[in-house]
Protein backbone atom coordinates (compact mmCIF):
# COMPACT_ATOMS: atom_id res chain seq x y z
CA UNK A 1 0.00 0.00 0.00
CA UNK A 2 2.75 2.47 0.66
CA UNK A 3 3.17 4.92 -2.22
CA UNK A 4 7.10 5.38 -1.30
CA UNK A 5 9.02 2.88 -0.36
CA UNK A 6 12.88 2.56 -0.34
CA UNK A 7 14.39 1.90 -4.03
CA UNK A 8 11.54 -0.05 -5.06
CA UNK A 9 9.54 3.00 -6.71
CA UNK A 10 9.45 1.61 -10.06
CA UNK A 11 7.48 -1.47 -9.21
CA UNK A 12 4.69 -0.57 -6.76
CA UNK A 13 1.14 -0.90 -7.55
CA UNK A 14 -0.71 2.60 -6.91
CA UNK A 15 -2.40 3.19 -3.70
CA UNK A 16 -6.23 2.57 -4.22
CA UNK A 17 -7.05 3.82 -1.22
CA UNK A 18 -5.20 7.22 -1.52
CA UNK A 19 -8.11 9.88 -2.35
CA UNK A 20 -5.71 11.34 -5.17
CA UNK A 21 -5.39 8.09 -6.59
CA UNK A 22 -9.11 7.70 -6.42
CA UNK A 23 -9.77 11.13 -8.15
CA UNK A 24 -7.61 10.68 -10.75
CA UNK A 25 -9.54 7.10 -11.77
CA UNK A 26 -12.94 8.92 -11.57
CA UNK A 27 -12.05 11.69 -13.85
CA UNK A 28 -9.59 9.81 -16.17
CA UNK A 29 -12.87 6.89 -17.08
CA UNK A 30 -15.17 10.12 -17.47
CA UNK A 31 -12.98 11.87 -19.82
CA UNK A 32 -12.57 8.88 -22.25
CA UNK A 33 -16.22 8.39 -22.35
CA UNK A 34 -16.82 11.90 -22.61
CA UNK A 35 -14.33 12.13 -25.71
CA UNK A 36 -15.49 9.17 -26.83
CA UNK A 37 -19.44 10.77 -27.03
CA UNK A 38 -17.56 13.36 -28.53
CA UNK A 39 -16.31 11.44 -31.47
CA UNK A 40 -19.46 9.06 -31.62
CA UNK A 41 -21.85 12.16 -31.92
CA UNK A 42 -22.56 14.70 -35.05
CA UNK A 43 -23.34 18.15 -32.45
CA UNK A 44 -22.27 18.86 -29.24
CA UNK A 45 -25.50 18.34 -27.72
CA UNK A 46 -26.11 14.90 -28.81
CA UNK A 47 -22.61 14.25 -27.71
CA UNK A 48 -23.74 15.53 -24.46
CA UNK A 49 -27.25 13.63 -24.21
CA UNK A 50 -24.91 10.15 -24.91
CA UNK A 51 -22.23 10.63 -22.47
CA UNK A 52 -25.24 11.38 -19.92
CA UNK A 53 -26.44 8.57 -20.93
CA UNK A 54 -23.27 6.48 -21.05
CA UNK A 55 -22.57 7.95 -17.71
CA UNK A 56 -25.54 6.36 -16.29
CA UNK A 57 -24.35 3.09 -17.04
CA UNK A 58 -20.59 3.95 -16.10
CA UNK A 59 -21.17 5.49 -12.85
CA UNK A 60 -22.28 2.68 -10.60
CA UNK A 61 -19.61 0.32 -12.05
CA UNK A 62 -16.92 2.88 -11.83
CA UNK A 63 -18.52 2.94 -7.77
CA UNK A 64 -18.14 -0.47 -7.47
CA UNK A 65 -14.85 -1.09 -9.07
CA UNK A 66 -13.10 1.92 -7.33
CA UNK A 67 -14.62 0.41 -3.86
CA UNK A 68 -13.68 -2.98 -4.63
CA UNK A 69 -10.13 -1.70 -5.28
CA UNK A 70 -9.95 -0.35 -1.75
CA UNK A 71 -11.13 -3.12 0.01
CA UNK A 72 -8.69 -5.49 -1.75
CA UNK A 73 -5.81 -2.93 -1.70
CA UNK A 74 -4.02 -4.45 0.96
CA UNK A 75 -4.02 -7.82 -0.83
CA UNK A 76 -2.67 -6.40 -3.54
CA UNK A 77 -0.17 -4.51 -2.14
CA UNK A 78 1.62 -8.03 -1.31
CA UNK A 79 1.80 -9.26 -4.57
CA UNK A 80 4.75 -8.86 -6.85
CA UNK A 81 4.14 -5.99 -9.29
CA UNK A 82 3.47 -7.96 -12.28
CA UNK A 83 1.11 -10.59 -10.65
CA UNK A 84 -0.03 -7.31 -8.94
CA UNK A 85 -1.09 -5.95 -12.39
CA UNK A 86 -2.48 -8.53 -13.86
CA UNK A 87 -4.78 -9.03 -10.92
CA UNK A 88 -6.19 -5.50 -10.75
CA UNK A 89 -7.18 -5.80 -14.82
CA UNK A 90 -8.78 -9.04 -14.14
CA UNK A 91 -10.42 -7.76 -11.31
CA UNK A 92 -12.03 -5.08 -13.01
CA UNK A 93 -12.51 -6.88 -15.95
CA UNK A 94 -14.54 -9.55 -14.25
CA UNK A 95 -16.66 -6.43 -12.39
CA UNK A 96 -17.58 -5.16 -15.45
CA UNK A 97 -18.39 -8.39 -17.39
CA UNK A 98 -20.65 -9.29 -14.01
CA UNK A 99 -22.52 -5.59 -13.68
CA UNK A 100 -23.07 -5.49 -17.51
CA UNK A 101 -24.52 -9.23 -17.29
CA UNK A 102 -26.88 -8.10 -14.69
CA UNK A 103 -27.97 -5.05 -16.19
CA UNK A 104 -28.28 -7.60 -19.32
CA UNK A 105 -30.18 -9.51 -17.30
CA UNK A 106 -32.77 -7.09 -16.10
CA UNK A 107 -33.43 -6.30 -20.29
CA UNK A 108 -31.60 -2.83 -19.65
CA UNK A 109 -28.67 -2.83 -22.07
CA UNK A 110 -27.81 -4.34 -25.08
CA UNK A 111 -23.96 -4.06 -25.53
CA UNK A 112 -22.26 -7.21 -25.67
CA UNK A 113 -20.27 -8.61 -22.91
CA UNK A 114 -17.39 -8.65 -24.65
CA UNK A 115 -17.52 -4.89 -25.31
CA UNK A 116 -17.56 -3.88 -21.76
CA UNK A 117 -14.78 -6.56 -20.80
CA UNK A 118 -13.14 -4.93 -23.51
CA UNK A 119 -13.27 -1.65 -22.46
CA UNK A 120 -12.45 -2.31 -18.82
CA UNK A 121 -9.60 -4.22 -19.85
CA UNK A 122 -8.32 -1.18 -21.71
CA UNK A 123 -9.13 1.43 -18.89
CA UNK A 124 -7.44 -0.59 -16.41
CA UNK A 125 -4.31 -1.26 -18.07
CA UNK A 126 -3.81 2.45 -19.35
CA UNK A 127 -4.40 3.74 -16.38
CA UNK A 128 -1.87 1.40 -14.22
CA UNK A 129 0.68 2.58 -17.22
CA UNK A 130 -0.42 6.19 -16.13
CA UNK A 131 0.20 5.67 -12.47
CA UNK A 132 3.67 3.70 -13.49
CA UNK A 133 4.91 6.95 -15.12
CA UNK A 134 3.84 9.20 -12.38
CA UNK A 135 5.81 7.09 -10.12
CA UNK A 136 9.08 7.02 -12.48
CA UNK A 137 8.23 11.12 -12.64
CA UNK A 138 8.31 11.49 -9.14
CA UNK A 139 11.52 9.61 -7.78
CA UNK A 140 13.91 12.27 -9.14
CA UNK A 141 11.88 14.37 -7.80
CA UNK A 142 12.12 12.46 -4.72
CA UNK A 143 16.06 12.37 -4.58
CA UNK A 144 15.92 16.21 -5.35
CA UNK A 145 13.44 16.96 -2.66
CA UNK A 146 15.91 14.63 -0.38
CA UNK A 147 18.57 17.19 -1.00
CA UNK A 148 16.61 20.16 -0.79
CA UNK A 149 15.35 19.18 2.40
CA UNK A 150 19.16 18.82 3.62
CA UNK A 151 20.16 22.15 1.65
CA UNK A 152 16.95 24.15 3.38
CA UNK A 153 17.69 22.52 6.79
CA UNK A 154 21.24 23.75 7.71
CA UNK A 155 21.04 27.04 8.59
CA UNK A 156 24.86 27.93 9.21
CA UNK A 157 23.59 30.86 12.14
CA UNK A 158 22.12 27.90 13.87
CA UNK A 159 25.49 25.56 13.42
CA UNK A 160 27.90 28.57 14.18
CA UNK A 161 25.90 29.87 17.40
CA UNK A 162 24.98 26.38 18.81
CA UNK A 163 28.95 25.55 18.36
CA UNK A 164 29.39 28.56 20.08
CA UNK A 165 27.08 27.95 22.85
CA UNK A 166 28.73 24.67 23.43
CA UNK A 167 32.20 26.22 23.35
CA UNK A 168 31.10 28.95 26.07
CA UNK A 169 29.78 25.49 28.42
CA UNK A 170 32.42 23.75 28.16
CA UNK A 171 34.43 24.75 31.18
CA UNK A 172 31.74 25.51 33.43
CA UNK A 173 29.18 22.83 32.70
CA UNK A 174 31.05 19.98 31.06
CA UNK A 175 28.00 17.99 31.46
CA UNK A 176 25.34 20.19 30.19
CA UNK A 177 28.20 21.19 27.05
CA UNK A 178 28.13 17.23 26.40
CA UNK A 179 24.62 16.90 26.04
CA UNK A 180 24.41 19.45 23.75
CA UNK A 181 26.58 18.24 21.86
CA UNK A 182 24.98 15.23 21.77
CA UNK A 183 21.59 16.56 20.57
CA UNK A 184 23.40 18.33 17.89
CA UNK A 185 24.53 14.95 16.78
CA UNK A 186 21.29 13.77 16.58
CA UNK A 187 19.73 16.21 14.53
CA UNK A 188 22.43 16.22 12.47
CA UNK A 189 22.23 12.76 11.87
CA UNK A 190 18.35 13.15 11.08
CA UNK A 191 19.08 15.61 8.91
CA UNK A 192 21.63 13.66 6.53
CA UNK A 193 18.84 10.38 6.95
CA UNK A 194 17.13 8.95 4.04
CA UNK A 195 14.62 11.89 3.65
CA UNK A 196 12.18 9.21 1.88
CA UNK A 197 11.43 7.17 5.22
CA UNK A 198 8.55 7.05 6.94
CA UNK A 199 9.35 8.18 10.66
CA UNK A 200 7.55 7.49 13.93
CA UNK A 201 5.67 10.66 15.45
CA UNK A 202 7.31 9.58 18.65
CA UNK A 203 11.03 10.08 17.27
CA UNK A 204 10.28 13.23 15.51
CA UNK A 205 8.90 14.63 18.58
CA UNK A 206 12.21 13.50 20.41
CA UNK A 207 14.32 15.37 17.55
CA UNK A 208 11.71 18.51 18.64
CA UNK A 209 12.87 18.43 22.15
CA UNK A 210 16.28 18.02 21.19
CA UNK A 211 16.49 20.92 18.78
CA UNK A 212 14.32 22.90 21.43
CA UNK A 213 17.76 21.69 24.69
CA UNK A 214 19.89 23.74 22.14
CA UNK A 215 17.50 26.64 21.11
CA UNK A 216 16.89 27.22 25.19
CA UNK A 217 21.24 26.97 25.76
CA UNK A 218 21.27 30.36 23.57
CA UNK A 219 18.14 31.81 23.94
CA UNK A 220 17.58 30.79 28.14
CA UNK A 221 14.59 32.74 29.34
CA UNK A 222 13.93 34.44 26.35
CA UNK A 223 12.48 31.60 24.60
CA UNK A 224 9.34 29.49 26.52
CA UNK A 225 8.15 26.65 24.66
CA UNK A 226 4.66 25.33 25.61
CA UNK A 227 3.92 21.14 24.78
CA UNK A 228 1.06 20.23 24.04
CA UNK A 229 1.82 16.71 23.01
CA UNK A 230 -0.97 13.97 25.24
CA UNK A 231 -2.83 13.32 22.58
CA UNK A 232 -0.42 12.72 19.76
CA UNK A 233 -0.07 9.23 19.14
CA UNK A 234 3.71 7.93 18.93
CA UNK A 235 2.88 5.14 16.51
CA UNK A 236 1.70 7.69 14.12
CA UNK A 237 4.06 7.74 10.51
CA UNK A 238 5.04 11.06 8.98
CA UNK A 239 7.62 12.04 6.50
CA UNK A 240 11.19 12.82 8.53
CA UNK A 241 11.80 16.64 9.20
CA UNK A 242 8.45 18.30 8.76
CA UNK A 243 7.92 19.11 12.12
CA UNK A 244 11.29 20.33 13.20
CA UNK A 245 11.81 23.25 10.50
CA UNK A 246 8.63 24.25 11.52
CA UNK A 247 9.93 25.12 15.32
CA UNK A 248 12.79 26.48 13.98
CA UNK A 249 11.08 28.44 12.00
CA UNK A 250 8.61 29.59 14.95
CA UNK A 251 12.17 30.58 16.73
CA UNK A 252 13.89 32.04 13.94
CA UNK A 253 10.93 34.82 13.16
CA UNK A 254 9.31 35.15 16.37
CA UNK A 255 11.97 34.92 18.99
CA UNK A 256 15.32 35.73 18.15
CA UNK A 257 14.08 38.86 16.27
CA UNK A 258 12.35 40.46 19.91
CA UNK A 259 14.16 41.83 22.96
CA UNK A 260 11.42 40.50 24.66
CA UNK A 261 10.71 36.85 26.31
CA UNK A 262 7.87 35.36 23.75
CA UNK A 263 5.77 31.83 23.73
CA UNK A 264 5.92 29.14 21.06
CA UNK A 265 3.30 26.71 21.09
CA UNK A 266 3.87 23.03 20.02
CA UNK A 267 0.39 21.02 20.06
CA UNK A 268 0.41 17.39 17.94
CA UNK A 269 -2.84 15.43 18.28
CA UNK A 270 -4.51 12.91 16.95
CA UNK A 271 -8.40 13.68 15.41
CA UNK A 272 -10.21 10.39 14.10
CA UNK A 273 -7.77 9.21 11.23
CA UNK A 274 -6.34 12.47 11.06
CA UNK A 275 -2.71 14.16 12.55
CA UNK A 276 -2.75 17.63 13.38
CA UNK A 277 -0.15 19.98 14.39
CA UNK A 278 -0.34 23.45 15.27
CA UNK A 279 2.53 25.40 15.87
CA UNK A 280 2.30 29.23 16.76
CA UNK A 281 4.90 32.03 17.29
CA UNK A 282 4.46 35.57 18.01
CA UNK A 283 4.14 38.03 15.28
CA UNK A 284 6.81 40.80 15.66
CA UNK A 285 6.07 44.05 13.94
CA UNK A 286 8.92 46.22 14.53
CA UNK A 287 12.37 45.16 12.62
CA UNK A 288 13.10 43.73 8.85
CA UNK A 289 11.71 40.63 8.11
CA UNK A 290 14.27 37.54 8.22
CA UNK A 291 13.81 36.07 4.86
CA UNK A 292 14.27 32.09 4.11
CA UNK A 293 10.42 31.28 5.27
CA UNK A 294 9.27 30.20 1.89
CA UNK A 295 11.38 28.02 1.01
CA UNK A 296 10.88 25.55 4.49
CA UNK A 297 6.99 25.33 3.27
CA UNK A 298 7.80 24.70 -0.08
CA UNK A 299 9.45 21.99 0.38
CA UNK A 300 7.10 20.69 4.05
CA UNK A 301 3.98 21.22 1.45
CA UNK A 302 6.55 19.20 -1.36
CA UNK A 303 6.99 16.16 0.50
CA UNK A 304 3.68 15.60 2.42
CA UNK A 305 2.37 15.65 -1.30
CA UNK A 306 4.89 13.08 -2.39
CA UNK A 307 4.34 11.08 1.04
CA UNK A 308 -0.11 11.41 1.10
CA UNK A 309 -0.73 13.07 -2.14
CA UNK A 310 -4.10 15.14 -1.68
CA UNK A 311 -4.78 13.66 1.42
CA UNK A 312 -2.17 16.13 3.13
CA UNK A 313 -2.27 19.91 4.06
CA UNK A 314 -0.31 22.70 5.64
CA UNK A 315 -1.90 26.15 6.21
CA UNK A 316 -0.88 29.14 7.32
CA UNK A 317 -2.25 32.10 9.29
CA UNK A 318 -2.21 34.85 11.94
CA UNK A 319 -4.34 34.70 14.56
CA UNK A 320 -5.15 37.52 17.30
CA UNK A 321 -0.86 38.66 17.06
CA UNK A 322 -0.11 34.65 16.52
CA UNK A 323 1.66 32.89 13.46
CA UNK A 324 0.05 29.79 13.14
CA UNK A 325 1.11 26.76 11.05
CA UNK A 326 -1.60 24.10 10.81
CA UNK A 327 -0.60 20.48 9.27
CA UNK A 328 -3.20 17.92 8.23
CA UNK A 329 -2.22 14.10 7.62
CA UNK A 330 -3.77 10.91 7.46
CA UNK A 331 -3.14 8.89 10.73
CA UNK A 332 -1.08 6.18 9.26
CA UNK A 333 0.85 3.48 11.36
CA UNK A 334 2.91 0.31 10.58
CA UNK A 335 0.27 -2.11 11.67
CA UNK A 336 -2.32 -0.19 8.93
CA UNK A 337 0.59 -0.05 6.50
CA UNK A 338 1.15 -3.98 6.93
CA UNK A 339 -2.68 -4.59 7.08
CA UNK B 1 46.49 50.05 30.87
CA UNK B 2 44.23 47.85 30.17
CA UNK B 3 41.96 48.37 27.64
CA UNK B 4 38.07 48.88 28.26
CA UNK B 5 35.95 46.40 26.32
CA UNK B 6 32.34 46.71 25.85
CA UNK B 7 30.13 43.40 24.83
CA UNK B 8 27.08 43.65 23.23
CA UNK B 9 25.12 40.07 21.84
CA UNK B 10 22.09 38.48 22.32
CA UNK B 11 23.42 35.26 23.57
CA UNK B 12 24.24 34.92 27.41
CA UNK B 13 26.79 32.39 26.13
CA UNK B 14 28.21 33.91 23.06
CA UNK B 15 28.78 36.82 25.77
CA UNK B 16 30.16 34.24 28.70
CA UNK B 17 32.45 32.85 25.67
CA UNK B 18 33.86 36.26 24.81
CA UNK B 19 34.49 37.51 28.46
CA UNK B 20 36.31 33.81 28.93
CA UNK B 21 38.54 34.27 26.02
CA UNK B 22 39.46 37.78 27.11
CA UNK B 23 40.65 36.08 30.33
CA UNK B 24 42.36 33.47 28.54
CA UNK B 25 44.41 36.17 26.24
CA UNK B 26 44.82 38.59 29.62
CA UNK B 27 48.35 38.20 29.98
CA UNK B 28 48.95 39.41 25.96
CA UNK B 29 45.70 42.42 25.92
CA UNK B 30 44.92 43.64 29.54
CA UNK B 31 41.36 44.43 29.20
CA UNK B 32 38.54 45.07 31.53
CA UNK B 33 34.84 45.12 30.70
CA UNK B 34 33.25 48.08 30.69
CA UNK B 35 29.42 46.68 30.07
CA UNK B 36 27.37 44.44 28.20
CA UNK B 37 24.39 44.53 26.25
CA UNK B 38 21.80 42.02 25.33
CA UNK B 39 20.34 43.73 22.27
CA UNK B 40 20.72 46.86 19.83
CA UNK B 41 18.81 49.16 21.45
CA UNK B 42 20.41 48.64 24.96
CA UNK B 43 23.81 49.11 23.46
CA UNK B 44 22.86 52.55 22.21
CA UNK B 45 21.58 53.28 26.26
CA UNK B 46 24.66 51.71 28.34
CA UNK B 47 27.79 52.43 25.80
CA UNK B 48 28.06 56.31 25.70
CA UNK B 49 28.67 56.38 29.38
CA UNK B 50 31.10 53.73 30.10
CA UNK B 51 33.76 55.14 28.94
CA UNK B 52 34.57 52.07 26.14
CA UNK B 53 37.64 51.87 23.98
CA UNK B 54 36.53 48.86 21.92
CA UNK B 55 33.20 47.54 21.25
CA UNK B 56 32.40 43.72 20.43
CA UNK B 57 29.51 43.90 18.35
CA UNK B 58 27.31 41.30 17.06
CA UNK B 59 25.43 41.92 13.88
CA UNK B 60 22.74 39.74 14.11
CA UNK B 61 20.52 41.22 17.51
CA UNK B 62 17.39 42.16 17.97
CA UNK B 63 16.05 45.33 18.69
CA UNK B 64 18.61 46.95 16.65
CA UNK B 65 21.22 45.30 13.75
CA UNK B 66 24.65 45.99 15.07
CA UNK B 67 25.80 47.91 11.62
CA UNK B 68 22.65 50.16 12.70
CA UNK B 69 24.11 50.14 16.34
CA UNK B 70 27.70 51.10 14.79
CA UNK B 71 26.43 53.79 13.11
CA UNK B 72 24.28 55.67 15.51
CA UNK B 73 27.66 55.41 17.63
CA UNK B 74 29.53 56.66 15.00
CA UNK B 75 27.97 59.92 16.25
CA UNK B 76 29.69 60.40 19.32
CA UNK B 77 32.86 62.49 19.89
CA UNK B 78 34.91 59.71 21.08
CA UNK B 79 33.24 56.42 19.71
CA UNK B 80 34.96 53.20 20.14
CA UNK B 81 36.59 51.39 17.74
CA UNK B 82 34.32 48.28 16.80
CA UNK B 83 34.78 44.97 15.82
CA UNK B 84 31.98 43.17 14.52
CA UNK B 85 31.16 39.73 15.20
CA UNK B 86 29.15 37.60 13.43
CA UNK B 87 28.01 33.61 13.08
CA UNK B 88 27.87 33.01 9.57
CA UNK B 89 26.87 35.88 6.84
CA UNK B 90 28.57 35.60 3.65
CA UNK B 91 27.78 38.91 2.35
CA UNK B 92 28.01 41.07 5.47
CA UNK B 93 31.76 39.48 5.71
CA UNK B 94 33.30 40.17 2.19
CA UNK B 95 31.72 44.11 2.44
CA UNK B 96 33.79 43.94 5.21
CA UNK B 97 36.35 43.46 3.96
CA UNK B 98 35.63 46.34 1.23
CA UNK B 99 35.27 48.60 3.89
CA UNK B 100 38.05 48.22 5.93
CA UNK B 101 35.95 47.31 8.75
CA UNK B 102 37.31 44.77 11.36
CA UNK B 103 35.00 41.78 11.91
CA UNK B 104 35.69 38.33 14.02
CA UNK B 105 33.86 34.84 12.74
CA UNK B 106 32.09 32.79 15.96
CA UNK B 107 33.34 30.78 17.28
CA UNK B 108 36.25 33.36 17.97
CA UNK B 109 39.29 32.12 18.27
CA UNK B 110 41.57 33.65 21.24
CA UNK B 111 44.35 34.63 18.43
CA UNK B 112 42.26 35.92 16.41
CA UNK B 113 40.69 38.17 19.38
CA UNK B 114 43.67 39.40 20.76
CA UNK B 115 45.25 40.63 17.68
CA UNK B 116 41.73 42.55 16.50
CA UNK B 117 42.07 44.02 19.68
CA UNK B 118 45.63 45.11 19.57
CA UNK B 119 44.57 46.76 16.06
CA UNK B 120 41.53 48.25 17.86
CA UNK B 121 43.54 49.78 21.00
CA UNK B 122 45.01 52.18 18.66
CA UNK B 123 41.99 52.85 16.09
CA UNK B 124 39.48 55.34 15.47
CA UNK B 125 35.98 54.60 15.56
CA UNK B 126 34.26 53.39 12.30
CA UNK B 127 33.30 56.62 10.25
CA UNK B 128 30.20 56.89 9.06
CA UNK B 129 31.04 57.05 5.81
CA UNK B 130 32.55 53.40 5.71
CA UNK B 131 29.59 52.38 7.94
CA UNK B 132 26.79 53.90 5.53
CA UNK B 133 28.93 52.55 2.70
CA UNK B 134 28.27 48.76 4.77
CA UNK B 135 24.73 49.64 5.06
CA UNK B 136 24.20 50.37 1.03
CA UNK B 137 26.07 46.97 0.25
CA UNK B 138 23.93 45.18 2.63
CA UNK B 139 20.90 46.82 1.18
CA UNK B 140 20.16 47.48 5.41
CA UNK B 141 18.26 50.61 5.74
CA UNK B 142 18.29 52.38 9.33
CA UNK B 143 15.32 51.71 11.22
CA UNK B 144 15.51 55.19 13.42
CA UNK B 145 17.84 58.84 12.65
CA UNK B 146 19.97 59.50 15.74
CA UNK B 147 21.02 63.04 17.19
CA UNK B 148 23.67 62.68 19.41
CA UNK B 149 23.60 65.18 22.74
CA UNK B 150 26.65 64.99 24.69
CA UNK B 151 27.18 61.61 26.06
CA UNK B 152 23.37 60.56 24.94
CA UNK B 153 22.30 59.55 21.94
CA UNK B 154 18.45 60.45 20.80
CA UNK B 155 16.81 58.04 18.72
CA UNK B 156 13.71 59.13 15.74
CA UNK B 157 11.83 56.11 14.76
CA UNK B 158 11.81 56.61 10.89
CA UNK B 159 8.38 55.57 10.58
CA UNK B 160 7.54 58.91 12.87
CA UNK B 161 9.75 61.68 10.73
CA UNK B 162 6.96 63.50 8.42
CA UNK B 163 9.26 65.42 6.80
CA UNK B 164 12.86 66.52 6.10
CA UNK B 165 14.51 69.48 5.05
CA UNK B 166 17.52 70.92 3.67
CA UNK B 167 18.71 73.92 5.28
CA UNK B 168 22.29 75.37 5.07
CA UNK B 169 24.27 73.14 6.94
CA UNK B 170 21.65 70.70 8.66
CA UNK B 171 18.81 68.76 7.74
CA UNK B 172 15.65 69.50 9.76
CA UNK B 173 14.19 66.27 10.99
CA UNK B 174 9.85 67.03 11.78
CA UNK B 175 8.21 64.28 13.47
CA UNK B 176 4.11 65.06 14.29
CA UNK B 177 5.28 66.63 18.22
CA UNK B 178 9.22 67.54 17.42
CA UNK B 179 11.98 69.30 15.23
CA UNK B 180 15.16 67.94 15.11
CA UNK B 181 18.37 68.86 13.54
CA UNK B 182 20.53 66.19 12.24
CA UNK B 183 24.03 66.44 10.01
CA UNK B 184 23.37 64.02 7.23
CA UNK B 185 23.09 64.97 3.24
CA UNK B 186 19.61 65.35 2.02
CA UNK B 187 20.54 63.14 -1.13
CA UNK B 188 21.86 60.37 1.05
CA UNK B 189 18.79 60.38 3.24
CA UNK B 190 16.37 60.25 -0.06
CA UNK B 191 18.79 57.67 -1.39
CA UNK B 192 18.73 55.20 2.02
CA UNK B 193 14.85 55.58 2.24
CA UNK B 194 13.68 55.63 -1.42
CA UNK B 195 10.66 53.57 -0.64
CA UNK B 196 9.39 55.96 2.40
CA UNK B 197 10.26 59.22 1.70
CA UNK B 198 9.86 61.39 -1.35
CA UNK B 199 11.27 64.52 -2.83
CA UNK B 200 8.32 67.39 -2.67
CA UNK B 201 10.89 70.20 -3.80
CA UNK B 202 14.92 70.42 -4.14
CA UNK B 203 15.66 70.92 -0.51
CA UNK B 204 12.52 68.70 0.98
CA UNK B 205 11.69 65.17 1.54
CA UNK B 206 8.36 64.06 2.52
CA UNK B 207 6.92 61.08 3.91
CA UNK B 208 4.81 59.10 1.58
CA UNK B 209 2.46 58.27 4.25
CA UNK B 210 2.04 61.31 5.54
CA UNK B 211 0.59 63.23 2.34
CA UNK B 212 -2.90 63.73 3.23
CA UNK B 213 -3.25 66.10 -0.21
CA UNK B 214 -2.71 69.22 -2.18
CA UNK B 215 -3.88 72.64 -1.58
CA UNK B 216 -3.62 75.59 -4.43
CA UNK B 217 -1.49 78.29 -3.41
CA UNK B 218 -2.16 81.90 -4.96
CA UNK B 219 0.26 84.19 -4.00
CA UNK B 220 -1.17 87.75 -5.67
CA UNK B 221 2.31 88.77 -7.28
CA UNK B 222 3.43 84.95 -8.10
CA UNK B 223 2.57 82.24 -10.31
CA UNK B 224 -0.31 80.04 -8.34
CA UNK B 225 1.62 77.04 -6.97
CA UNK B 226 0.91 73.96 -5.01
CA UNK B 227 1.21 72.78 -1.23
CA UNK B 228 1.46 69.75 0.60
CA UNK B 229 -0.84 69.08 3.35
CA UNK B 230 0.39 66.78 5.78
CA UNK B 231 -1.12 64.10 8.52
CA UNK B 232 -0.66 65.47 12.04
CA UNK B 233 1.26 68.61 11.34
CA UNK B 234 -0.41 72.20 10.47
CA UNK B 235 2.94 73.14 8.37
CA UNK B 236 2.33 73.14 4.41
CA UNK B 237 5.20 72.74 2.29
CA UNK B 238 5.63 73.84 -1.00
CA UNK B 239 5.37 71.18 -4.05
CA UNK B 240 8.53 72.71 -7.00
CA UNK B 241 6.99 72.72 -10.16
CA UNK B 242 9.28 69.86 -11.52
CA UNK B 243 7.89 67.47 -9.06
CA UNK B 244 4.12 68.11 -9.17
CA UNK B 245 3.56 65.71 -11.71
CA UNK B 246 5.09 62.47 -10.25
CA UNK B 247 3.72 63.59 -6.45
CA UNK B 248 0.22 63.68 -8.36
CA UNK B 249 0.78 60.54 -9.60
CA UNK B 250 1.41 59.39 -6.47
CA UNK B 251 -1.52 59.98 -4.67
CA UNK B 252 -3.66 59.26 -7.65
CA UNK B 253 -2.32 56.06 -7.57
CA UNK B 254 -3.25 55.54 -3.80
CA UNK B 255 -6.81 56.52 -5.01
Amino acid sequence: MPSIRQNTYSDLLPDFRNLGVIARVLVAVNTFALVAAAYAMPTVRAALERFIEDAAFLEPLLFIEVSVLFAVSPLLGRLRYAYGCIAVVVLVVALAVIYQAALSGLQLSPAPLGRAAFFAALAASVLLGYFQLMVKAFSPALAEARLQALQSRIRPHFLFNSLNAVLALIRRDPGRAERTLEDLADLFRSLVSDARRFVRLSDEIALLERYAAIEQLRLGERLRITWELDAAPSDALLPPLVLQPLLENAVYHGIEPATEAGEVLVRIERRGDRILARIENPVLDAGPERAGNRMAFDNIRERLALFFDAEARVETRVDAGRYCVEIEMPYLTQERRAA
Amino acid sequence: MSLRVFIADDEAPARDRLKELLQDIAADVPTEIVGEARHGLETIERLPGSGAQVLLLDIEMPGMRGLEVARHLAGLDSGPAVVFVTAHDKHAVEAFELNALDYLLKPVRAQRLAAALKKAAGARAPSGEQLAAQSAHLSEVREYLSVTERHRIVLVPVRDIVFLRAEQKYVTLRTKGRTHLIEEPLIALEREFARRFVRIHRNCLVARDAIRGFERAAPSNDEPHWLVVLDGIDERLPVSRRQWPMLREIVADRG
